[in-house]
This record gives structure tokens, C-alpha cells and sequence, in this order.
């Protein structure tokens, strides 16, 4: 089992030069491309980018959910020892729920809506072989966990009667009920009103540190990243462009994609001025071009960026960026 | 192909992306291009044991000539009730919507439609699938007469793309062939067509992502500075509306709980709930600064629903299950919107002692507000 107090350190999750693609006729389209990220004990890791850029698909393929035609090209995930890339779909449904949990971002198409709320949340740990009584008396403490008034009467409602942040509350203490390992969470906030998200976000945190979970945490909002993870991945076309821990990416970012992205939102405070903007739009998959993604709207973009695709390499403060050009020869 | 790209929105020097209010000179006092009173909208029960959903509760406003007013609220606290309330495709069950002084129900709709143009937050539900951006452009221009014919309408859609940024190659494009954010740009240049003086925007940069997002923020506030064009902006997010606004009304419950100018409201907020909005979004700096303060919070919000049952019965502040301030007047007196600095006016029977003893910065009580007696 898990060291929980996370002393090992070892990860929790390993992705290792991940791929994904879409299987056609004529050949593969790729989708994802060579993704690497570690997620260790106690660790909450973001993935970050716009629409398109492969953020939830790096995690369903984590999951093992992408459905055909569109499948892992390349790479593994391993979850503890365990390789989860091709593994059969019996090991990874046992997995599923006990070691590895999920939270979307809709949770009424998650939730049955004919059942009531704690015979969903029971059924999931009696899937995994817990007595009906046990499974009910887990049910009712983790509706308690994740802070729901009342456990006894909210488990006997259906989901229609929650409001949204009480049925996103409900799919936590689903996913948490089986007392998983790692949380993979995709936007699971970004449907809900601000002073609500504030709410799951510090809940979720305070269930994390409490457990040790390790938690990736997909998003597309950059101040939901910086208050939440402790490291992030930003993804573009495919790529993960940067990784490093939040406070150095944000205080210094090391790839001018994450520069302008950050000069793109607009804050509650501080100077009003005009936004950064990107000019152009992401390249479609498919039609990726040869060297850099970004290159064709970088600013900092030189000739041999369109040429030759850039590594991840490391940089200093624990970052790792995918340019060519170090920040400190950036053109204002 | 990218757009060109767009000239920063700014006055030189200045950073701020639009002229007024950063400047509170000597009120010039501006004509009023759109006023409301009194609006109350009620929806009938849904069910038969439902009750009435109150949607407006009484919202007041006026604005003015080259302003933006920004509403900011959460989800249910009847903000896109009330742009459709202001551009008449509902009526208000009581209250009155007065367009350059007369009332918005005696504008005939092509004629209400020069006036007033609606963007909302899906572009793609604006505009018809089956038509090109030149087409559904020369329709609106040839309806409204603002060119003389057909042959006239090309190149004025081509001024029309050009305002937003967009390439005359888009003129042939069919909406399924553009991004979100060239669509919306679209359906801007399409509500500007029919040349209005006002423009009410609900939510038009939700749905976007956040490169695409800044582009149409910064596109709408060149556009008000270069045609001078009134706004009513909608969005459920304060940092967005501090970019455009020059006043920023909170809507809570179907009401403004607090009004003001964008510097006054944003920085000396005197309600708490638009206290515990501000605290509430995530800023993009990683301080933890959500994360510390949350971990106080011991109450859940009441969902939607109870928010209109809250406006519903009609005794008391509507905030009061959630108030952290909240005194035993609170619950029996509903607090009217009134000023208490300036021109900052606030819906708060304790809005001044708000001021006085968080200084301005948004702090909500450690401890879960007392129960009621």
C-alpha cells in the first residue's frame, strides 16, 4: 500500500512520453505528444491550457477512458508499480473507484438522476467488494467529509434536489469514498459560481492534506491554478510547454506561450491597462506545423524555431521549458 | 491566417483602456441613453406546488452617454433577466424601461434595434448557421437602410470586419468555419451594423478562452472609445467587468446590493457580499490567498433556488443566511440601496462599519454568523 506519510516520495503516478492520437484511415493524427509529468504523495499538480490543447485528453488516457478512435499512440502511465497502458479493462475498472478516483465538471451527467444520492455512493464501494453495511456507513462519513449538513437525510435525496455545489460535493465524496491514492480531477470548478468554487477548492485541499492524496487537477483558468497547485504543466498543441512549481512559472515564466497567457487575464487589482493578446489561433491537430507550435505567434519566435521542435529542458527554480530562447533575450 | 493585430486599446501613457471615470473631474452632467425603474419581473411557479420565482426584485438604473454600467452577480441573481427586460424581448411585470426618454414599448422592434443591440454570450446561437458573415451582414444593413443597396452593403461590410479585427476573407465564412472568438466578432460587427448608440452584452466573453477572452475585451472597449457607445456589460466575473466598467452595480437576490464607481467598488467594497465575491475570485498570483481564507468558511451558499425563495419572502436582507456581519434589523427590515460615500452607494445596514473595520480589504468573519434566534 501507500506510504502515507509521502516520506518515499516516490511517485504516485508516473506519465512517461505519453502520446495520443486519432487513428484514421490514412494514418494517426496526433492529439497529445510525448506528455511527461510525475505526480507524487500529498502533491497537487495542475495541467493547464486552452481548449484543444490535449489537457483532458492526457487524462482520460491516464484513466484508460479514451474511446476508440482515439487511443494511446505511445508511452506509459504507470500508477505505483502497476502499468496502466494496455492493461485489461477488468484490472483498470478495479482500479478505478479504490486507487485512482475522478471528478468532472458536470456532475449531473455523473450523478443517476433516479437514484438517490447515497445508494450511488455505496454502489461504488460495494463494486469493490464492501459489505452493504460498512459501504453505508462510509457513505454517511464521507458525505460528512466533504462538509454536506446532514448526511442521514442528504443520502436518501436525488441529485436534482442539490444545488450545483452541493452536487459537486456529492461526486467528491464518491470519488473519495473508496479512499483513493490519486485524484484526477478535470475542471471540476469551472461550471460552479466563484464564491462556491472558493468553497470545493479549499475543501478539496483540506481533504488532500489531511489524506496525503496525490491530485492532478486539470483547468483553464490560471488563477484557479495559482491558488490551488503546488506545480503545473502548461500545455499548447499538444505539448507540455512548461512545468515547474507554481510560484516560479507564475513569478517567471520560462516559455513566452505561458508569458503571454499570463499578460492575457485581466486581475482585480493592481494598474487597469489594456490585455496582452496572442494574435493567431492554435494550429489544428493534424496540421501541426514542423518546429515549434507556438513559433508562428511567438514574439520571441527566431529562425530556427519553425525548424527544429524544442525540448523540455530544465531551467533554473526546478522549471523545464520547450525554447529556444531563455527569457533574458526576449524582446519586450 | 491570424487576425491583424488589434492596437492596444489604451491611451498612450495613461494604461487605462478607456477615457472615463479615472478621472472623477466635475460631474459633466451626460444624457441619459437608457434608464429603468422599479424593475420587478416574476416568473409563474413551475410546478404546481412551486411557488413564484421573483427574478427582478426592483432594479433602478440609468446609462448614461458613452458609460458602461457593469453587472456583476452570480448565477440565478437575475442578470440576464434583466438585459432581456432592457431590450424588450420580455416585459417586466412592474417597472418601466424608459429608450432616450420614452418608453422601450412604444419603439417599434426595427426601429428599437438601431437604438439597441443585444451580444450575448454564445455567438454561434446568434447567428444563423446557413448564412455567410456577408450575408447575415448585408441583411442587417439592408433592413435597417444604412447603405442604399446591395452593391453598397460589400464595402461596408468590409468596414464593418475591419472594426473587429477581422480579415475580408472572413466575409465568405460560414460560422461553423470560425473559432469561437471570430464568431463573436462577428456577431459584434453584426449588432453594430444596424448602428445603436447602446449595447447590452451579456456574458460575451464567458465562453471564451483566455487569450481569445482578452482579444474581445480589449476589442470592446476601442470600439466604445472610437463610436461612443453606451454599455451595459454583463459578466460573472469581476475582473473582467473592472476592465470595462466605468460603474460597477453587484446584483445579489434580483436587486444592486452595491453600486458605484469601478475604483470605489473594487477597492473599498462596502457590501459583503461583493466582499466575499472579490475575496472569492482566484487571483493569477500564486499567494494562497483563496486557499487561507476559505479554510474559515464553514456555511455553504444557498443554491439558486433558495436565493429566490430568500427575494420571495420579502422580510428582511435577502444576504441575511449568508451575511457574516449580519445584525437582528437585518432580518426583520430589507436594507434599500442607498448612498454612503460619493457616489458609491451600498444596500447594507452595516455598510459603513464594513468600511470602517476591514479598511476596504475583503475579509470574511472566521466564525460561522450566529444562528438565528
Amino acid at each position: 500500500m501507500t506510504d502515507r506519510n509521502g516520506t518515499a516520495a516516490s511517485p504516485v503516478l508516473a506519465i512517461r512520453d505519453l502520446s495520443v492520437g486519432l487513428k484514421t484511415r490514412t494514418g494517426i493524427t496526433e492529439l497529445v505528444r510525448s506528455v511527461s509529468l510525475d505526480i507524487r504523495p500529498g502533491e497537487r499538480v495542475g495541467l493547464v491550457g486552452e481548449s484543444g490543447s490535449g489537457k483532458s485528453l492526457t487524462m482520460l488516457a491516464v484513466m484508460g477512458l479514451l474511446a476508440s478512435p482515439v487511443c494511446v499512440t505511445g508511452g506509459s502511465v504507470t500508477l505505483g508499480s502497476t502499468e496502466l497502458v494496455g492493461a485489461p479493462d477488468r484490472q483498470l475498472r478495479a482500479l478505478r473507484g479504490s486507487e485512482i478516483a475522478m471528478v468532472y465538471q458536470d456532475p449531473m451527467t455523473s450523478l443517476d438522476p433516479l437514484q438517490r444520492v447515497g445508494e450511488q455512493i455505496a454502489e461504488g464501494l460495494r463494486a469493490h467488494g464492501t459489505s452493504r453495511s460498512e459501504a453505508g456507513e462510509r457513505t454517511l462519513a464521507a458525505l460528512a467529509e466533504v462538509q454536506l449538513p446532514d448526511p442521514h437525510r442528504l443520502a436518501r435525496t436525488y441529485p436534482h434536489e442539490l444545488s450545483g455545489g452541493m452536487r459537486q460535493r456529492v461526486m467528491i465524496a464518491a470519488a473519495l469514498a473508496g479512499n483513493p491514492r490519486l485524484l484526477l480531477a478535470d475542471e471540476p470548478t469551472t461550471a460552479l459560481d466563484v464564491t462556491i468554487q472558493r468553497q470545493i477548492l479549499s475543501l478539496v485541499a483540506r481533504i488532500q492534506r489531511a489524506r496525503n492524496l496525490a491530485v492532478l487537477w486539470v483547468t483553464h483558468d490560471l488563477g484557479v491554478a495559482a491558488q490551488f497547485v503546488q506545480r503545473l504543466a502548461v500545455m499548447y498543441a499538444g505539448r507540455m510547454v512548461e512545468v515547474g512549481p507554481t510560484a516560479a512559472v507564475f513569478s517567471a515564466p520560462q516559455h513566452p506561450y505561458t508569458a503571454a497567457l499570463l499578460a492575457a487575464v485581466p486581475s482585480t487589482t493592481g494598474e487597469r491597462s489594456a490585455l496582452g493578446q496572442i494574435p493567431g489561433s492554435p494550429p489544428e491537430p493534424g496540421s501541426f506545423p514542423p518546429g515549434c507550435s507556438f513559433a508562428s505567434r511567438c514574439r520571441q519566435a527566431r529562425q530556427g524555431c519553425t525548424q527544429t521542435e524544442p525540448a523540455l529542458e530544465e531551467r533554473e527554480g526546478g522549471v523545464a521549458a520547450a525554447c529556444f530562447v531563455p527569457p533574458a533575450e526576449w524582446q519586450p | 491566417m491570424s487576425a491583424p493585430a488589434e492596437q492596444p486599446a489604451g491611451l498612450p501613457g495613461t494604461g487605462a483602456p478607456v477615457p472615463a471615470a479615472t478621472v472623477p473631474a466635475a460631474p459633466v452632467p451626460a444624457a441619459t441613453v437608457l434608464a429603468a425603474t422599479g424593475l420587478v419581473k416574476v416568473y409563474p411557479p413551475a410546478g404546481r406546488a412551486g411557488q413564484p420565482s421573483i427574478a427582478l426584485a426592483g432594479v433602478s438604473l440609468n446609462l448614461t452617454e458613452g458609460a458602461c454600467l457593469g453587472v456583476v452577480g452570480e448565477s440565478g441573481c437575475g442578470k440576464s433577466t434583466l438585459a432581456r427586460l432592457l431590450v424588450g424581448l420580455e416585459r417586466p411585470t412592474a417597472g418601466s424601461v424608459l429608450l432616450q426618454g420614452q418608453p422601450v414599448t412604444s419603439f417599434r422592434r426595427p426601429e428599437l434595434a438601431r437604438h439597441l443591440q443585444l451580444v450575448s454570450q454564445d455567438p454561434f446561437s446568434s447567428l444563423n448557421p446557413r448564412l455567410t458573415v456577408a450575408s447575415a451582414l448585408t441583411e442587417v444593413l439592408l433592413v435597417h437602410r444604412r447603405v442604399p443597396g446591395k452593391k453598397e452593403a460589400a464595402a461596408r461590410v468590409a468596414e464593418l470586419l475591419d472594426m473587429v479585427s477581422l480579415g475580408p476573407q472572413f466575409a465568405s465564412r460560414l460560422p461553423h468555419e470560425m473559432s469561437g472568438g471570430q464568431a463573436q466578432r462577428v456577431a459584434i460587427a453584426r449588432a453594430l451594423a444596424a448602428q445603436p448608440k447602446i449595447l447590452i452584452l451579456d456574458e460575451p466573453t464567458s465562453a471564451l478562452d483566455v487569450s481569445v477572452r482578452a482579444g474581445i475585451v480589449n476589442l470592446l472597449a476601442r470600439l466604445r472609445a472610437e463610436l461612443a457607445l453606451s454599455y451595459l456589460f454583463i459578466s460573472h466575473d469581476m475582473a473582467v467587468i473592472r476592465q470595462l466598467s466605468d460603474q460597477i452595480g453587484v446584483m445579489y437576490a434580483g436587486r444592486f446590493v452595491e453600486r458605484g464607481p469601478w475604483q470605489s467598488v473594487m477597492s473599498s467594497p462596502l457590501h459583503p457580499y461583493t466582499r466575499a465575491l472579490l475575496t472569492a475570485v482566484p487571483e493569477p498570483r500564486p499567494d494562497g490567498s483563496l486557499l487561507d481564507s476559505a479554510d474559515h468558511i464553514a456555511h455553504d451558499a444557498p443554491d439558486t433556488s433558495q436565493v429566490q425563495v430568500a427575494a420571495s419572502a420579502r422580510t428582511g436582507c435577502p444576504y441575511f443566511p449568508r451575511c457574516p456581519i449580519r445584525i437582528d434589523k437585518c432580518l426583520t427590515d430589507d436594507p434599500p440601496l442607498e448612498v454612503v460615500t460619493g457616489a458609491h452607494e451600498a444596500a447594507c445596514y452595516r455598510a459603513g462599519l464594513a468600511v470602517e473595520s476591514s479598511g476596504g480589504v475583503p475579509v470574511e468573519s472566521g466564525s460561522p454568523p450566529v444562528e438565528r434566534a
